[in-house]
């Protein structure tokens, strides 16, 4: 985790493809997933490219349609139809998972990544076992292996994620939905992946439970130094969870920062009116940030995407697209506001 | 932990025999309700055909006392019940020495194992192709031609069952045309016995299947495409299992449970239907008798099958019903939830 890697959006030529690094392993390449409508594709994301480290857990923030499911849906290769990976490179452990099908596919999935999905209250099959879901998971992959030591496997992975082991013959309505979710990530790490996807693996839950099962995340990836792409809205669990926080835009990466540095300062105007609606307990403050306005996804926008929205757009956003541009403290950005320096033009 | 209790057992016991009790009781009420007298219009038949009968009205109140006419209403319905917990059915009208439980026993098993056997496959039948449809994996060109097989859905089953004895019996000689079993045929576990029954039982069979799976295919795609919008199918495909196990344990599995509460519901309605099947196919079950007695106003016998055929549909509901908890785990046997 000693780089900071100059990611440019908007010109391919300029993304590094030398040797990957020793310890990357995951990097996305313009990803493009597009859902067609009859009215031309929807560009749910666009030209999306990242970098995940070994251990490293990346947090993917932004509003409501902007992406960030969509481009964990590509990465699990679970882009239902009419959407569909357009482009882009999806690179985990050196093979590029957007070329595969089949029996490849299908082997690689959980044995590589595994998602901890949105919504655990619904993800857990209602007419199983605990124990025979997590089961069928590693039989599928693993072959037969006797009874007993596969109880053993999953009482451990139970209690990995703090599960009493009387979970193991329970079904999914008998459990509270924080359970389910510690469930759901005892499952996520059965086989022992290289990357786990957590799909808002927090929202519908009460803030307790909140905590604790960002703190089994922690806890899991610091035993297993597994990585991790946390999807949410959530920006306390984003605080005490992730390393690093990638902020979407209609579907594009607008910032790429270190979580400690992106809350102390934000470069990106998008990234700022963010940071500024979390709500505080402290004190009550106007939104700024106002819904609607986003640009239409169905076209290729000429100049920055956030140019409708922005409070500070200049000539040039409606010209041109800001390339990615690492500034300073490992912060990276799309926006035309900033020198190569981080100081602000106008 | 869902475990079958005495009392859930108990519960669904008593909501069985009450309603045996309550058809029972329909049977014994309807026909005094109607006009004209059984054993009256029997004796006059008998004049008409003989001429003449000494002591007719002597008669009449004799064979009313020997049938249990006679006495006020609730006396009679005192001893109707007791003679049903006996299982008793007294004897045929139209074919007097003949007990109704006789007629009954020899023709309940060919209705039963008839019926049963085209229900479940009907049923399963129906189910996977309603699944298949709905399952984006299979190829679309077999999809496509699986709502074909749906067609005769529209065709009322006794229009189909005459189209294929006019076929399939009579012009081309592959199926008999009528009876359970062939003529020269030794009843018995022997081979040529059962070859003979199943030959003769699969035009009936044939007719309910055919035209009533299509009701669970519709039903069965319709929950199938539900299912397949579930997060659990998500992330099953995630989990990188095989197709064949997402389809059978996480989609159909999960979207079988409407279709098992609507089986119950029409289950009456199967057998309903399957007696005109077996006027047609001239198959000596249930129907069959029920035609011949409700023909020669033969009370006894349409009272006794009659309330075999409710004792039957209200077993396979209880039967189903302690089924349920088993294959849906969220229906717990405990009070308050079923």
């Amino acid at each position: 985790m000693t780089t900071a890697t100059t990611i440019n959006p908007a010109d391919t030529a300029m993304v590094d493809r030398g040797p990957a690094e020793q310890d990357t392993i995951l990097d996305i390449r313009n990803l493009q997933v597009f859902y067609s409508t009859p009215t031309g594709d929807v560009r749910a994301v666009d030209n999306v490219s990242f970098k995940v480290q070994r251990g490293e857990i990346i947090g993917l923030v932004g509003e409501s349609g902007c992406g960030k499911t969509t481009t964990a849906m590509a990465i699990l290769r679970l882009v239902q139809p009419p959407g569909r990976i357009a482009g882009g490179e999806i690179n985990l452990d050196s093979v590029n998972l957007a070329d595969l099908e089949g029996d490849d596919l299908r082997e690689t999935r959980w044995t590589k990544l595994s998602l901890i999905p949105q919504g655990a209250m619904n993800s857990l099959n209602p007419v199983m076992r605990i124990s025979s879901q997590i089961k069928d998971t590693i039989r599928t992959h693993e072959g037969k292996i006797s009874n007993r030591e596969l109880k053993e496997r999953i009482l451990q992975l139970l209690q990995l994620v703090g599960l009493p082991s009387r979970v193991y013959d329970m079904y999914p309505h008998e459990l509270s939905g924080g359970m389910k979710q510690r469930a759901c990530i005892a499952m996520a790490i059965a086989l022992d992946p290289v990357l786990v996807i957590a799909d808002e693996p927090t929202s519908a839950l009460d803030v307790v439970v909140q905590r604790v099962v960002g703190e089994t995340l922690l806890d899991v990836k610091e035993r297993l130094g597994v990585s991790m792409i946390v999807i949410g809205h959530d920006m306390g669990l984003m605080a005490q969870l992730v390393d690093r926080l990638a902020v979407m835009y209609a579907g594009r990466i607008v910032e790429f920062a270190p979580v400690e540095s992106i809350f102390n300062e934000q470069f990106h105007p998008y990234t700022q009116l963010l940071i500024e609606s979390i709500p505080s307990i402290k004190e009550k403050k106007p939104l700024k940030l106002t819904e609607g306005l986003t640009h239409d996804l169905r076209t290729d926008m000429q100049g920055c995407i956030f140019q409708l929205r922005c409070p500070h757009v200049m000539d040039i956003c409606r010209e041109e697209n800001p390339p990615m541009r690492a500034l300073r403290n490992r912060h990276e950005t799309a926006c035309h506001l900033y020198d190569d320096d981080g100081v602000r033009l106008h | 932990m869902s475990e079958l209790t005495l009392g859930y057992f108990l519960r669904r016991l008593g909501m069985w025999l009450l309603t045996i009790w309550i058809g029972a009781t329909l049977i014994f009420t309807i026909p005094r309700l109607a006009p004209g007298d059984p054993i009256t219009a029997m004796v006059e038949r008998m004049i008409q055909q003989a001429g003449y009968i000494e002591n007719s009205a002597d008669l009449i109140e004799a064979w009313r006392a020997r049938f249990g006419l006679d006495g006020p209403w609730h006396v009679q319905y005192r001893n109707y019940l007791l003679s049903m917990v006996r299982v008793d059915l007294g004897y045929s009208l139209a074919n007097f020495p003949a007990r109704v439980t006789d007629i009954i026993g020899r023709s309940l098993p060919w209705t039963l194992g008839m019926v049963s056997i085209a229900t479940i496959l009907s049923f399963c039948a129906g189910n996977l192709i309603g699944a298949l449809m709905a399952w984006r994996r299979v190829p679309a060109a077999i999809r496509n031609i699986l709502p074909v097989s749906l067609t005769f859905t529209s065709i009322p089953f006794f229009m189909f069952g005459i189209l294929l004895i006019s076929f399939l019996a009579f012009k081309w000689k592959i199926f008999p045309a009528f009876g359970n079993y062939g003529r020269g045929v030794e009843p018995g576990w022997n081979l040529d016995f059962i070859l003979s029954v199943l030959h003769h039982g699969l035009l009936p069979v044939l007719s309910i299947v055919v035209t009533s799976m299509g009701f669970w295919a519709l039903g069965m795609r319709g929950m199938m495409v539900t299912t397949d919008g579930e997060d659990y199918m998500i992330l099953a495909n995630a989990k990188g299992l095989r197709s064949r196990r997402i389809f059978w344990f996480y989609g159909i599995r999960n979207s079988m449970l409407p279709q098992v509460t609507a089986l119950a519901l029409n289950l009456g309605a199967v057998a309903g239907g399957s007696l005109l099947v077996e006027l047609i196919f001239g198959y000596p079950g249930l129907g069959y008798f029920l035609y011949q007695a409700i023909i020669s106003a033969d009370y006894t016998v349409i009272q006794g099958i009659v309330f075999m055929l409710i004792v039957g549909v209200a077993t396979a509901v209880l039967i189903l019903d302690l089924l349920y908890p088993v294959i849906d785990p969220r229906i717990t046997y405990s009070k308050g939830q079923t």
